[in-house]
């Protein structure tokens, strides 16, 4: 399988293609072997592929399939490789994308557009899979840009519904800011290394031989980094290019939980942990990325603890644990960072999953205020969602608790760390307090809907089967990383250390010293989110009018917050106001209609006037013709004899 | 001997008089006469140079140009057979079937 690799994102685009151009036709049954018999496959032959390359014991597995780009001392290759970091992502885009596909067969089985929906989904496997599998820059380029592509279809899903399209291009739009800094990194790579494939670029950036010719104290490393890290904020939507993905819960739940919570919007920690190589050179690059991921996951827990929209408090809680990601590639604890991705993806996508069975079983309805004592009433959906939220709470033993602390400590441990340190233990409790509230006002406490309205209703088993067995995942999922100290071999970090080293924080303090101050700082990480706990519990279960009396003593700051700290408003009025100025005023009035179309009609009309004038002289009398050979030849003559220089040359020509 | 000149002024105002008929002349039969008078003004013009300058060149350009002009003369006068068939007129300005 290792030596047929390119058939792992072969099968969904198959299946893609065949579910979009005849699916049209078909029954949902049709369309669901083909959707999820692709991704299946797929599943399986990563599966193998992984197999394969593990018991292989090589450290990293390439092969050129062929060379798609090839132009002068440039080459971009289809070229596909394995290596611990693809595996991980690899398993968690098939594995976490095979369980969405099997849901959506239920969640969007009485939706219009069906077959369009599984195959935007499979071309988005595709891209993802080209992008965690690609082995340079410009082939991961593709998948970046393909699973843009397939995010903004899938956002723009109700495309009859104005916001959603709106929403689509919202995405897509600031996408394209953080793209062009990710583009500009690849120019400046490719012009320092004269190569983007991953192999050789970090080869010859960890030659010490090699210094970078004046860049000044900031270097090419650091700006390099900077770019790509640009590109990497408008993925994963980091400050200040976050605001596309609360908006992009326009999309069906399936899209958010695989797209917006477990896959894509994880790309950009992807490749700033795949040019870790490039990273470590520069400081300066990785603070930035450190309080960057810190700032966004502070900034985004607090935002997500007034939303009553019960997808957009997940999905500030999504921007918010992506923080948490960079923060740990930023203190340069990748494995740390990766580990967080893989069980983020686990427990986020059950979220959301567990948040479209309410949706489901609401009949559409979103808002928490309109909720209230569902957990009898849809009891799996409930024990499931419960699990995830203790797990991204970092309750132990579940997964959450494992990776945030391993965060946590990373970012004790380096130095001047500390606030950073703080500013993460705050938002862990902040993320444990918000999604109490989003249980407790959605499962416990008083019935807030109609009961004659709203015939609530378990979920079917295709949906009910991914939740329970990503309730599974989050549970042990924690497990592969345990660090020794809690009687784990640690296997995580130890699996990627071929790919990230050992240059990780947690290897400078001595053994013992090392295992106490872990210990401490998980009792305070996990005081912290019982603190969290007990908050929510008794401002939404015990003394529910507290948390109005609470909004109303805080309004300045509860509007603020509830308002999103009117980031939307800001972009509109600096960004998005004087730019539709310049294009309506300059660009469209000015430059296309006066100058561009003004030339072209200009041109059109006298080219018109001139003709209406002359065409008399094509009367059809031949006389008439005759005499203007008369003139011509009149004028020949009269040239030659009255100007001598002009005729002599004519003369000497013929001659 | 008569010097060129002479010839070459003759042919001119030969040549311009075709020119002049053929433009103001409304009778396609008279147009056709001012054709052959300008082809023999050129006629003219050539045999004389011929003799100026002692070469045969221009003698056997006469040559072609009669030959054509027969040719022209056959070709012609049996389009003005037929106009003047069809139209029942040998005036140019009724010949305008083609203008609408």
């Amino acid at each position: 399988m290792l030596e047929y690799l390119w058939i792992v994102p072969l099968l969904p685009l198959l299946g893609s293609a065949i579910n979009g151009l005849l699916g049209a036709k078909w029954s949902n049954k049709i369309v669901n072997w083909v959707a999820l018999g692709s991704t299946g496959l797929s599943f399986a032959c990563a599966l193998e592929a992984v197999r394969e390359f593990i018991e292989s014991g090589q450290a990293l597995f390439r092969k050129e399939f062929f060379t798609w780009i090839a132009a002068g001392n440039f080459r971009a290759g289809f070229d596909l490789q394995i290596d611990q970091l693809t595996v991980v992502m690899v398993l968690v885009v098939t594995g976490v994308g095979w369980l969405i596909h099997i849901y959506s067969t239920g969640y969007m089985a009485h939706e219009g557009g069906y077959y369009r929906f599984f195959s935007y989904l499979n071309l988005f496997m595709f891209f993802m899979l080209i992008l965690v599998l690609a082995a340079n820059y410009v082939l991961l380029f593709v998948g970046w840009e393909g699973v843009g592509l397939a995010s903004y279809l899938l956002i723009g899903f109700y495309f009859l519904r104005k916001s959603a399209s709106d929403a689509g291009k919202k995405a897509f739009i600031v996408n394209r800011i953080g793209d062009f800094g990710f583009m500009l990194g690849m120019f400046l790579l490719f012009r320092t290394f004269h190569t983007l494939d991953f192999t050789k670029l970090f080869e010859a950036a960890s030659n010490p031989a090699w210094s970078p010719e004046g860049w000044g104290q900031f270097g090419t490393f650091t700006i390099a980094c900077l770019l790509l890290f640009m590109g990497a904020c408008g993925k994963s939507a980091q400050l200040p290019l976050y605001v596309w993905l609360p908006d992009a819960m326009e999309g069906p739940t399936p899209v958010s939980a695989l797209i917006h919570a477990a896959t894509m919007v994880t790309a950009g920690v992807y490749v700033v942990a795949r040019s870790h190589v490039l990273f470590t050179h520069s400081e300066t690059a990785l603070v930035v990325v450190a309080i960057v991921g810190c700032a966004t996951a502070f900034f985004a827990a607090t935002i997500g603890l007034v939303q009553t929209d019960i997808k957009k408090v997940l999905a500030y809680s999504t921007v918010s644990q992506l923080g948490y990601m960079f923060l740990a590639c930023g203190v340069g604890a990748f494995s740390a960072g990766i580990f967080h991705l893989m069980t983020h993806a686990f427990f986020k996508a059950l979220l959301f999953l567990a948040a479209g069975s309410v949706i489901h079983a609401m009949s559409g309805e979103q808002d928490l205020r309109r909720m209230g004592g569902l957990s009898k009433k849809i009891k799996y959906t409930y024990a499931t969602m419960l699990i995830a939220t203790l797990a991204i709470a970092g309750i132990p033993p579940l997964a959450g608790f494992f990776s945030k602390d391993a965060i946590l400590l990373s970012a004790f441990q380096i130095p001047g760390g500390h606030p950073l340190y703080v500013l993460g233990l705050l938002t862990a409790l902040l993320t444990s307090f918000y999604m109490f509230r989003l249980i407790f006002l959605t499962f416990h406490g008083k019935q807030r809907y109609d009961e004659h309205k709203v015939h609530v209703h378990e979920s079917p088993w295709s949906m009910l089967g991914p939740l329970v067995a990503l309730a599974v995942l989050s549970v042990i999922g924690g497990w592969v990383a345990a660090p020794a100290l809690w009687g784990g071999p640690d296997y995580f970090a130890n699996f990627l250390t071929p790919v990230f080293g050992s240059h990780e924080g947690a290897e400078a303090l001595s053994e013992s010293a090392a295992h106490s101050l872990e210990l401490a700082l998980a009792v305070v990480a996990v005081v912290s989110a019982l603190l969290g706990l007990a908050i929510a519990y008794w401002l939404y279960l015990k003394r529910p009018e507290k948390a109005d009396g609470l909004a109303r003593s805080l309004a300045p700051a509860y509007r603020v917050l509830l308002n999103k700290y009117y980031v939307d408003e800001l972009y509109a009025a600096t960004i998005v106001k004087p730019l539709l100025w310049i294009s309506t005023n300059v660009l469209w009035k000015t430059a296309d209609v006066a100058a561009i179309d003004g030339t072209v009609n200009g041109v059109a009309g006298g080219i018109t006037a001139v003709g209406d004038r002359t065409r008399y002289t094509q009367s059809g009398n031949t006389r008439s013709y005759a005499i203007w050979v008369v003139i011509g030849a009149l004028v020949v003559i009269a040239v030659i004899f009255l100007w001598p220089g002009a005729g002599k040359p004519v003369l000497g020509w013929v001659r | 001997m008569v010097p060129t000149n002479y010839y070459v002024i003759l042919s001119g105002i030969l040549f311009g008089l075709g020119v002049f008929a053929f433009v103001f002349k409304r009778n396609i039969i008279t147009i056709f006469m001012s054709i052959e008078l300008m082809l023999n003004a050129v006629n003219l013009a050539f045999v004389a140079f011929s003799q100026a300058w002692g070469k045969l060149d221009g003698q056997v350009f006469v040559l072609f140009v009669i030959v054509v002009a027969a040719a022209e003369a056959a070709v012609g006068l049996g389009i003005i057979i037929l106009i003047a068939r069809n139209r029942q007129t040998l005036n140019v300005e009724r010949v305008d079937l083609m203008k609408l």
